[in-house]
């Protein structure tokens, strides 16, 4: 047990120097590693969120949401097919369930109208893997005219699989347009996206991805009287009531009459910047069209100017502002105000510049911590590590003499190989992680205790100081074995289970263990077979 | 220097004291878990949905102020803590009717009530949907680690060792719950690792004493169970006391510096290692007389052991080099 081949005592101080060329990054500033080669580990460990402060948030997509928002383009839909001309008469459309109904009149055109319709079932993600791609609705008929069109369970599962992936992006390029220095954005589960963003304004986080973002434009209808349709609480076919903003001062609560239809979109829109108005300097949102966005809003401004229809501008299924066509908007660029904060401009056209989220994100979960309490939380757990390792330290040397500092040295090899796994794997060192490090450094010295123990023994069974040695080591070695794989069994378990700061406590157990079982099996017995080799020991030195 | 020596070649009889220590555990256990189900665990927002707020106040203000300012917002059952330092204040609200949004709402009111008067260090919501499937997660994760333990230790040992080590381990997480009940601590995620870790811990010191149990059995071949176990755990004593020593030393360290949020953390902890130390001595090692390892005198030696009952039979002495 105590011989070494020279290749082996060569591996085990390189990867020792090779732990500690790993933590060096960590120590000195970026700047001075630079200069150096390119092939030098560089990477630092990555602190949690709640070491260096920001926002975890866990958002889930809204189903119903995109379930309603779906329906009621899938109405409008039905509605222009019936109408096109021929014109077919209908009665009682609407949305019924996760479906559409619509009931013909005319029973000699049924089978005209069941085209129609079956023209918009809209089949889905027509790829390699999905046979034939799966239809998003299904469309059924009864024998009195009565004709629905249903969500599919696998259209609606797809969907909300390329919703997330969409939202997904969107978040994203919101995100970076704030700023946030790496964030990350993923998947979770079928329906979830979690948000992880160091520092920041939570709050401003938040409200810009919480937003739906949702731009439209729509013709005022100034034939109906909105207070009429407001108390009677509905409007006329293809037409819908919208409300100004709660927090828009100038006019809160004012009703509109508009077409169903929106004119523009904000996928109409290449590029949104906040500005201020020349005349009242106030804050305005400037926006550019596409070229077929721009034809659309030139030939209806300039079919409506000369009667002054107002337009509304509805953000989110609120007004935001209803100015009135003056003269055909030709030039593909236009501008929204309706008493913004400079903040609410620039929000504003950060959102139309990312696009809007095709349902909205619910908030399901937030942990956020402050700068402040993230330094205080590293300064805490390095203060713990530090008098922990010392008086650990202390009490082997006070137990074990010269072999208490062989285990003391094995113990600082031991925590720089942790740190520098961290620094290697990229792992994320979070609160809880500390404190694995710190319990590491309390059950790491058992690999020694356990060796040092079995050479006493040894040793007063009566066999000379290097059998017991070598024997010590050798017995011991099964009980570390066994010892350490249960535990690393719990941290694996740990980390594929849990979450959050389970996750960032099992990571570094499971490193402490690994490197624990390094340090006993080969770095502590390479220091006692050198020590060995030069003392050639008379009695048993523990 | 003058070395300090733990006790080495000790003789102490523990398993005659097995069978008081045994009735003391079903007493403890079932103590835990009556407490565990009249009074219950003061479970965290993790698992049951709700809002913490950690705020750190521009001054000292009078927590009774606080309370009825709070009170004010008609937030159901609040609970209003110092934390750390005298301007920290730990805001918990309870679940708030009306799904995810309604949390979103009760941290908005907060904000606006102390928005300006102090720094909110921490916010933690977890919504009603998510704090079932932490539950959930956590429970699942605490099941699969016994049992992928358990097939781990069967496979090494014989299957008595391996009840034997579930057992002993069932017997401290219990404990730990009744801790947790009796102390009313947050039981939240981070609690769960510390139970976790509990089981590691334990199942850990668990194996150090089956190991030389295990050895021991080759070894003296007629020697009586009660007597052979006795043999290891004073074999293994020095260093089961050596390693608890050093652990609750680094944990002592993080329970007094570690700060305010992993304190709860730590403290299950130092229970767990006191709990596990003394579980693997005076449950696992006598559960495996209770689980017959080894039936009568003899029935476990072959022929070959006439050697004796205090001589090593199984490896011959190594001849001096």
């Amino acid at each position: 047990m105590l011989h070494f081949p020279r290749w082996q005592t060569i591996s085990i101080v390189l990867v020792v120097i090779l732990g500690v060329a790993a933590v060096i990054p960590n120590l000195v500033p970026r700047s001075w590693m630079a200069p150096l080669p390119s092939w030098l580990p560089k990477e630092r460990i990555v602190l949690g969120l709640d070491l260096q402060g920001g926002a975890y948030l866990l958002y889930q997509v809204d189903q119903e949401d995109y379930i309603d928002t779906r329906l009621r383009t899938v109405t409008n839909e039905v509605r222009e097919a019936l109408l096109k001309e021929p014109r077919i008469g209908y009665t009682g459309l609407g949305v019924v369930s996760d479906g559409v109904e619509v009931r013909i009149r005319d029973n000699t055109r049924i089978d005209e109208a069941a085209d129609r319709l079956r023209q918009l079932l809209n089949p889905l993600g027509q790829g390699v893997f999905t046979q034939g791609g799966v239809n998003e609705f299904e469309f059924s008929q009864s024998d009195n005219g009565l004709m629905r069109l249903q969500f599919t369970e696998a259209g609606l599962a797809q969907r909300v699989r390329s919703i997330v992936d969409q939202s997904i992006e969107v978040v994203r390029r919101r995100v970076d347009e704030l700023g946030t220095t790496e964030p990350n954005i993923q998947r979770q589960g079928d329906d979830r996206i979690l948000v992880e963003a160091p520092g920041g304004d939570p709050e401003q986080l938040k409200a810009i991805i919480g937003t739906t973002a949702q731009l439209t434009f729509h013709l005022v209808d100034t034939s109906v009287n909105p207070t009429d349709v407001l108390q009677r609480g509905r409007a006329p076919a293809g037409k819908m009531l919208l409300m100004t903003s709660e927090d828009n001062e100038a006019e809160p609560g004012v009703p509109y009459v508009v077409d169903e239809a929106p004119l523009i979109t904000g996928e109409d829109l290449t590029d949104a910047q906040p500005a201020f108005q020349q005349q009242t300097n106030e804050p305005v949102v400037t926006f550019r069209l596409t070229t077929g966005g721009a034809r659309r809003f030139c030939d209806v401004t300039t079919r409506e100017a000369p009667s002054r229809t107002p337009f509304a501008i509805v953000l989110d299924d609120e007004v935001v502002s209803a100015p009135s066509i003056r003269e055909p908007i030709c030039g593909g660029a236009g501008q929204i105000s309706g008493s913004f904060t400079v903040q609410s401009a620039n929000d504003l056209a950060v959102l139309l510049r990312a696009g809007a989220l095709p349902a909205a994100l619910t908030l399901v979960e937030e942990r956020t911590v402050g700068p402040g309490l993230g330094a205080d939380s590293i300064a805490a757990g390095e203060t713990a590590a530090i008098v922990g390792a010392v008086l650990v330290a202390a009490s082997m040397v006070l137990v074990y003499g010269f072999f208490g500092v062989i285990a003391n040295v094995a113990l600082v090899v031991n925590v720089v190989l942790i740190l520098g796994l961290l620094s290697l794997l990229g792992a994320t060192l979070t609160l809880p992680g500390i404190a694995g490090i710190v319990l590491t450094i309390g059950m790491a010295v058992d690999a020694n205790v356990l060796i040092y123990e079995r050479i006493r023994e040894e040793g007063r069974a009566g066999r000379s100081p290097i059998l017991a040695i070598d024997a010590g080591f050798s017995r011991a070695f099964a009980t570390i074995l066994d010892a350490n794989v249960t535990t690393l069994i719990a941290a694996v378990i740990l980390f594929q289970l849990g979450s959050g700061p389970v996750r960032g406590f099992a990571v570094t157990l499971a490193i402490g263990i690994l490197t624990t079982i390094f340090t006993a099996f080969l770095f502590t017995r390479l220091m006692v077979a050198m020590w060995v080799r030069r003392r050639r020991p008379t009695e048993v030195p523990v | 220097m003058k070395r300090l020596s733990l006790p080495t070649d000790t003789k102490i009889a523990f398993m005659r004291w097995r069978v008081p220590a045994m009735i003391g555990s079903a007493i403890g256990c079932i103590l835990s878990l009556a407490l565990f189900a009249l009074v219950g665990m003061n479970y965290g927002i993790d698992f049951q949905g709700g809002t913490m707020v950690e705020l750190r106040f521009h001054e000292v203000r009078p927590i009774s102020e606080i309370r009825q300012e709070v009170g004010q917002l008609g937030l159901g059952d609040v609970q209003i803590v110092e934390f750390g330092e005298p301007t920290d204040i730990l805001i918990r609200v309870e679940e708030q009717p009306g799904g995810d949004e309604a949390q979103q709402l009760a941290v908005m009111q907060l904000r606006e009530l102390y928005g300006n008067d102090a720094d909110f260090r921490r916010v933690e919501v977890v919504g009603p949907r998510v704090s079932g499937e932490l539950a959930q997660a956590g429970i699942i994760a605490v099941v699969v680690a016994l049992i992928a333990i358990m097939v781990y230790i069967w496979l090494r040992f014989e299957w008595h060792f391996a009840v034997g080590a579930v057992l002993c381990t069932m017997h401290d997480v219990i404990l730990t719950i009744g801790l947790f009940s009796a102390t009313q601590l947050d039981f939240n995620l981070t609690s769960i690792a510390a139970v976790l870790t509990i089981v590691g811990y334990s199942l850990n010191d668990t194996v150090v004493v089956y190991d030389r149990v295990r050895e021991n059995l080759r070894r003296y071949k007629r020697m009586p169970m009660p007597q052979l176990i006795d043999l290891s755990i004073n074999q293994t004593l020095s260093r089961t006391l050596m390693t608890s020593i050093t652990t609750l030393l680094a944990l002592a360290a993080l329970f007094v510096f570690g700060g305010e949020v992993i304190r709860s953390f730590t403290f299950a902890m130092i229970w767990g290692i006191v709990v596990g130390t003394y579980s693997s001595i005076f449950i696992a090692a006598p559960l495996l007389i209770t689980l017959h390892l080894r039936p009568g005198r003899a029935s476990g030696g072959g022929k070959e052991d006439e050697a004796d009952d205090g001589e090593p039979a199984g490896d011959a002495e190594p001849t001096p080099a």
